[in-house]
């Protein structure tokens, strides 16, 4: 075997430091109280005013954001991350199977029309986005928030490579069996996807979770803020204050991040697969 | 080289190469040797996908094309015909030129930097056996952040009162100025998206040099006594393709996805602040209110994004070593 040095550990040690020193600092300084960290600068030791701090990020009302509380936010995070995965799991696999499994006409002209939104991201084209949403009075509501996400074929990508490599003889024994396309799908290839539906459920639930840009314009009722929205928020009343409450807007970025990162490490094994590679 | 045939078949199986496959166009053929003839039922299942894009891609693509050639009335008053006049004037104004030329900057210095990282992070813990899970957990977790909140513990670590990365500055006799100076707060996007971007192209050299098979490892490690010659002649070859995969995804990500990072860094003030090509699109129709100006912007983008992809799959590939 090659041999190991004390270097590559010593770079391997810096790396993770580079990496989870500010996240440990943005944790441990939410516990402290905002005049503190405003005249000692951020913290590496955990403080005693974190319990008070997040009571009031989380419940409290009128705070920076207004009228919503972190809860809500917290909630709408979910219903985001939520709602955009299975959304997404379940347009790209029906979508998927169409192409794989079915012989039509105009079936590569379809196949390019749904491939070319990889082309452009949402970004190059939010204002006239914008504009479709309220035509269509979508604006500040959860569909409005989740389904035009949905329209990029990223997922729809991953289980078209999958279906792809499921044998053949599948379909032939099932068909010998006297299955329809209906059940075929529902009684044999669903099953079959499971791993690779977690793998992309886990990749989608923290793009949905995530999400900033689309959030910001789709929602002025501060009901349907999400926690991406709430740091937008917080950041737009810092400017007047005397001393801006660092501890509350650490705690909010802690709580936008414990999730997906709770997520990632758990499941750490399948978020790699789901990212790299598209299964066997 | 002529055995090609062992790391093709290694690399087939993961996703880059499929990606390169579908850009080349190779996978028009039919996919299966059996499948079902039926005229209805496929519609069926494309039926929610295709509203979803039609409504939600299409339709907005359409409008930002037609009214970047209409100037619109900033209170919803009509719109005129002006032709290729907001084109003009976005490309002839000095603002948008010196935009493109920070968002080219930008793109550079991030990609090399984070894939450079991810590339020295990823060697290493290939190669340790000890604490290997751990520093691949502590690697990876950082990924899961989004780039807002990012952005919000990179502004801590900048703020001018009390951050850690401004006392440091001071030390060095430099009055590190975030928001203020345009330098300054280059240097702390660059930072901040660096940070957010090394995990990313991490799990993929790791994921790329894991799939590297043990025979072709041990082979090498007869043939070449020095590592960095090995480094430089089997691991780097092999792992062309993944590269190239994350050279377009991470100009991609500079492109876009930082545009979280430089709102909550810039915070709509872009008084003497270097931004991205997107984020002027955003400040000039969401805040400008120039309708007919940003959707030019945004038409223009378009192209050069779906340029940059088409040429860098067709163009770069030639040159990229797949034996």
């Amino acid at each position: 075997m090659q041999k190991i040095k004390p270097l590559d550990h010593l770079i391997l040690i810096l790396g993770a430091l580079f990496l989870c020193v500010p996240v440990v600092m943005a944790l441990m300084s939410s516990t402290h109280a905002a005049i503190d960290i405003h005249s000692n600068g951020l913290y590496i030791t955990p403080g005693s005013h974190g319990a008070e701090t997040y009571t009031k990020v989380l419940t409290s009302r009128g705070g920076f954001t207004g009228d919503v509380t972190g809860l809500l936010m917290l909630t709408n995070s979910m219903i985001m991350g939520l709602g955009f995965a299975v959304g997404k799991i379940v347009l790209s696999m029906m979508a998927a199977y169409a192409l794989v499994y079915f012989r039509f006409r105009f079936a590569t002209l379809i196949f390019w029309a749904i491939f070319a939104t990889l082309l452009l991201p949402l970004e190059v084209r939010i204002m006239p986005s914008y504009q479709v949403m309220s035509e269509l009075h979508l604006l500040n509501t959860y569909t409005g928030l989740i389904v035009p996400l949905l329209a990029s074929a990223t997922g729809t990508f991953f289980f078209r490579q999958f279906f792809r490599s499921v044998p053949d003889e599948l379909l032939e024994a099932a068909r010998i069996d006297g299955a329809g396309p209906v059940k075929f799908f529902i009684d044999v290839l669903v099953p079959l996807s499971k791993t690779m539906m977690s793998a992309i459920f886990i990749i989608m639930f923290i793009y949905g979770w995530n999400q900033y840009l689309w959030p910001l314009l789709m929602t002025t009722d501060e009901s349907f803020f999400t926690l991406m929205r709430g740091i937008k928020s917080i950041l737009q009343v810092w400017v007047g204050s005397q001393i801006p409450d660092y501890n509350e807007a650490f705690a909010l970025a802690v709580l936008a991040m414990v999730p997906p990162v709770a997520v990632v490490v758990i499941f750490q094994r399948m978020f790699i697969k789901g990212l790299t590679e598209s299964d066997k | 080289m002529t055995d090609t045939p062992l790391s093709l078949a290694e690399a087939d199986s993961t996703l880059f190469t499929r990606l390169r496959r579908w850009w080349s166009g190779e996978t028009a053929n039919p996919v299966k040797r059996v499948q079902f003839d039926r005229p209805l039922t496929p519609w069926m299942f494309l039926l929610p996908q295709l509203a979803v894009v039609a409504i939600f891609f299409y339709w907005p693509s359409v409008q930002a094309v037609t009214s970047s050639f209409y100037l619109e009335d900033p209170f919803g008053f009509g719109a005129t015909f002006v032709g290729l006049d907001n084109y003009t004037d976005a490309l002839t104004s000095r603002g948008y030129m010196s935009t493109a030329a920070f968002t080219a900057f930008f793109c550079v210095v991030v990609t090399a930097l984070s894939l450079g990282l991810g590339l020295l992070l990823a060697v290493k813990a290939d190669k340790v056996i000890r604490g290997a899970e751990t520093y691949k957990t502590l690697l990876i977790s950082v990924y899961a952040i989004a780039p807002p909140v990012a952005g919000l513990i990179g502004m801590m670590f900048f703020d001018m009162h009390m951050g850690p990365f401004t006392q440091i500055a001071a030390w060095f006799g430099h009055d590190l100025r975030v928001g203020i100076d345009y330098w300054d707060t280059a240097s702390a996007l660059i930072v901040i998206s660096v940070w957010k971007q090394i995990p990313y192209n991490f799990i993929f050299f790791l994921s790329g040099l894991q799939s590297v098979p043990v025979s072709v490892r041990e082979a090498a490690l007869i043939d070449a006594k020095s590592g960095w010659r090995r480094f430089c002649d089997i691991t780097l070859p092999l792992l062309a393709p993944t590269a190239f995969f994350l050279l377009v995804i991470n100009i991609t990500y500079t492109m876009f996805d930082t545009f979280p990072i430089i709102d909550v860094i810039v915070k709509d003030k872009p008084a003497n602040n270097p931004m991205t090509l997107v984020y002027k699109v955003y400040l000039d129709g969401f805040k400008g209110n120039d309708i007919g100006g940003s959707s030019a912007q945004s038409v223009i983008l378009m192209v050069v994004v779906a340029l940059l992809t088409v040429l860098q799959f067709r163009f770069l590939e030639r040159r990229v070593h797949y034996g």
